[in-house]
């Protein structure tokens, strides 16, 4: 492990900028912290957090110049990895047939993604596994993950609706990154303490002043990291939580969710492990030109289990049912893994506050079934 | 392209026009249209009238007198397919308004003589008195939207309107969502896409221009504005827009009205 004072950052984004990566980080952007962009360190959110609660987020000044005391914001890395709108190919009419143009895949931008938290490695493993590791590849998304640089930043505080010590999915960085930096500033320091996870970042960490971490600054960031781990916003009993939801197909509660629902589907725009998208053809006047795109659906849309005959979910109480008993049950048999990582976007940023944990709490403290009583 | 050119008419009903000048707002894409189908008739655009049989027609606006019943009748036999283009004709429009007066209040008001008013105690959407093929919604319509029905028609395929939220399209391009981080009351979640969310892209609350989404369920999007400190009235008020008379926005209002 070594040491990045905070006057040295600087050199990564440029180091990173040098090997030709598109840096993108957070930044402050309409009253939020999204992801854009990264030319310099100055663009980070310095001095700023985010207080998240059900239905709510907002950013508020620190009183320190902290470049990375927030958590999760509506953004996730998906909208790069996995764009909202994606051309798929075109066709262009000739003769009596037509020629077909597929979408580029050797122009695209080698991402750095810079300052991405542990929930999130956690979330693009996930979508990993759906979109490369299995039977079929999306070669727009391969191409895309194969060729980025993932610097992470370990979450030094928590907030109001992270789970992700449930989840077993943070906060601090296990794998799944080039470089991992720990915010440190304590005793009128102010330095990050670095982790390499690959030979790209070794190398990246060559071209940036450092030098080697002293074990009681070691000490001190696990320190620091197991105090967040304590302060959780929410947290989600997962002991046997597949099972339960299964035996609880017909609750109450499913009921109860529908009638506060909106059905609006921000809770899977802002996941970021939903994958679903649906295609959309469209053609010219003409229809000599035709082209198919992509684009982000969600299970609570009436036309996304709309088959010839019918839609196999016609009420809000199914739909929810559907995305959370995915989540958290159907998808441990379908990729090995719950499809939550506990980043906890899905309650920020419910217009309605509707928390996954407390409706998943409820429908296991008056189960049906008889396993947990 | 088949040889010959479909014939599409466009009628008015009451309404502010808007909705069938965005035809011709539509800069290069009229020509590829007007290249593509035989404007048959279009008082906007042109004094030359086709006889029907006409394969699309275009209606807008409500319907709000005896005569536009009839009428509305005739036009519906001209046509094969017809489409509705706006919230008059899908919902009503703003002057359903009146449709929780007594509308003789206000023809004594505004008329000198107002026993030659023939009008009816209520404006309605087109699909109230005759047989609608496709609804396009939004006060005004999204200029690409009709284009892609048009299109659509003519390519015989599927229209892509889609009838899910707004909140949709505002992840789709990256926006902060103005409720949870603002505070900004905001109808998005209710209502349905296809203006591009221009208000929260603009840091406004969405105003439901394009009328109840799919599967709405407007009472706990009203509960959570209570929670924001809106009043009863002014909840009700935010219903009571372009589409107030379509069923769940005038439910919701009506809910809000004591």
């Amino acid at each position: 492990m070594f040491i990045v004072e905070l006057s040295d950052l600087q050199g990564l984004i440029t180091a990173l900028q040098g090997n030709g990566y598109a840096v993108i980080g957070p930044t402050v952007r309409d009253g939020a912290i999204t992801f854009d962009t990264l030319n310099s360190v100055d663009e980070l959110p310095r001095g700023w957090t985010d207080v998240q609660e059900a239905g709510s987020y907002g950013i508020r000044r620190r009183e320190d110049d902290a470049l990375f005391a927030y958590n999760v914001g509506p953004h996730s890395w998906k909208k790069f990895l996995f764009p909202s709108r994606l051309r798929l190919f075109a066709a262009q009419k000739a003769g009596k047939g037509f020629e077909v143009d597929p979408a580029p895949t050797g122009t695209l931008p080698r991402y750095a993604f810079f300052g991405v938290r542990s929930c999130e490695l956690a979330a693009i493993a996930i979508q990993d596994k759906i979109f490369m590791d299995g039977k079929y590849t999306d070669k727009h998304y391969k191409t895309l993950r194969k060729s980025a640089c993932i610097i992470a930043v370990n979450c030094v505080r928590v907030g109001g609706t992270c789970f992700c010590d449930s989840m077993n999915t943070g906060p601090r960085a296990k794998a799944g990154f080039d470089l991992a930096l720990t915010e440190v500033m304590a005793d009128g320091k102010h330095h990050f303490l670095v982790e390499v996870g690959s030979p790209l970042g070794k190398s990246l960490l060559q071209k940036v002043t450092h030098r080697e971490a002293q074990d009681a600054e070691k000490v001190q960031v696990d320190r620091i990291l197991k105090a967040a781990e304590d302060k959780m916003g929410r947290t989600l009993d997962t002991q046997k939580l597949p099972r339960v939801l299964q035996d609880n197909f017909e609750h109450p509660r499913w009921e109860d969710i529908a009638k506060r629902c909106l059905s609006c589907a921000n809770c899977t725009m802002v996941c970021p492990t939903c994958f679903c998208s649906t295609v959309e053809d469209v053609t010219d006047l003409t229809g000599d030109h035709a082209e198919r795109w992509r684009r982000w659906d969600s299970c609570f849309t009436t036309d996304f289990t709309k088959v010839a005959g019918g839609n196999m979910r016609m009420s809000t109480r199914t739909r929810y049912r559907q995305w959370m008993t995915h989540k958290l049950s159907n998808w441990v048999e379908q990729f090995g893994t719950m499809g939550c990582v506990g980043c906890g976007r899905c309650i920020t940023w419910c217009p309605v506050g509707i928390d996954i944990t407390a409706e998943a709490t409820a429908i296991r403290e008056n189960s049906m079934s008889t396993l947990n009583g | 392209m088949p040889a010959k050119r479909p014939k599409v008419a466009v009628f008015k009903f009451a309404s502010c026009d808007g909705c069938q000048l965005s035809l011709l707002d539509a800069e290069d894409a009229l020509l590829a249209v007007a290249g593509a189908v035989e404007i048959a008739n279009f008082a906007e655009a042109s004094r030359r009238v086709v006889k029907p049989p006409y394969d699309i027609v275009l209606v807008e606006g409500s319907i709000t007198t005896p005569h536009d019943v009839e009428r509305i009748r005739e036009i519906r036999k001209m046509g094969k397919v017809l489409i509705t283009i706006g919230a008059c004709a899908t919902a009503g429009g703003i002057q359903a308004l009146r449709n929780w007066k007594d509308v003789k209040d206000f023809t004594r008001l505004v008329y000198a003589s107002p026993e030659y008013i023939s009008t009816l105690d209520r404006s309605m959407p087109v699909g109230s008195y005759v047989h609608v093929d496709f609804e396009l919604r939004g006060c005004p319509i999204n200029k690409n939207q009709l284009l892609e029905v048009v299109n659509a028609a003519l390519n015989k395929r599927k229209p892509n309107i889609p009838t899910h939220s707004v909140c949709m399209e505002c992840k789709l391009r990256g926006n902060v969502c103005v409720m949870v981080a603002k505070q900004i009351p905001c109808l998005g979640p209710v209502t349905q896409v296809g203006c591009g969310a221009i208000c929260p892209s603009y840091n406004r609350g969405c105003y439901g221009c394009f009328g109840p989404m799919e599967n709405t369920n407007p009472p706990p999007l009203s509960r959570q504005f209570r929670a924001m400190g809106k009043e009863r009235h002014d909840i009700m008020l935010m219903y009571r827009g372009f589409n107030a008379y379509a069923e769940a926005f005038r439910k919701e209002s009506e809910a809000h009205e004591k």
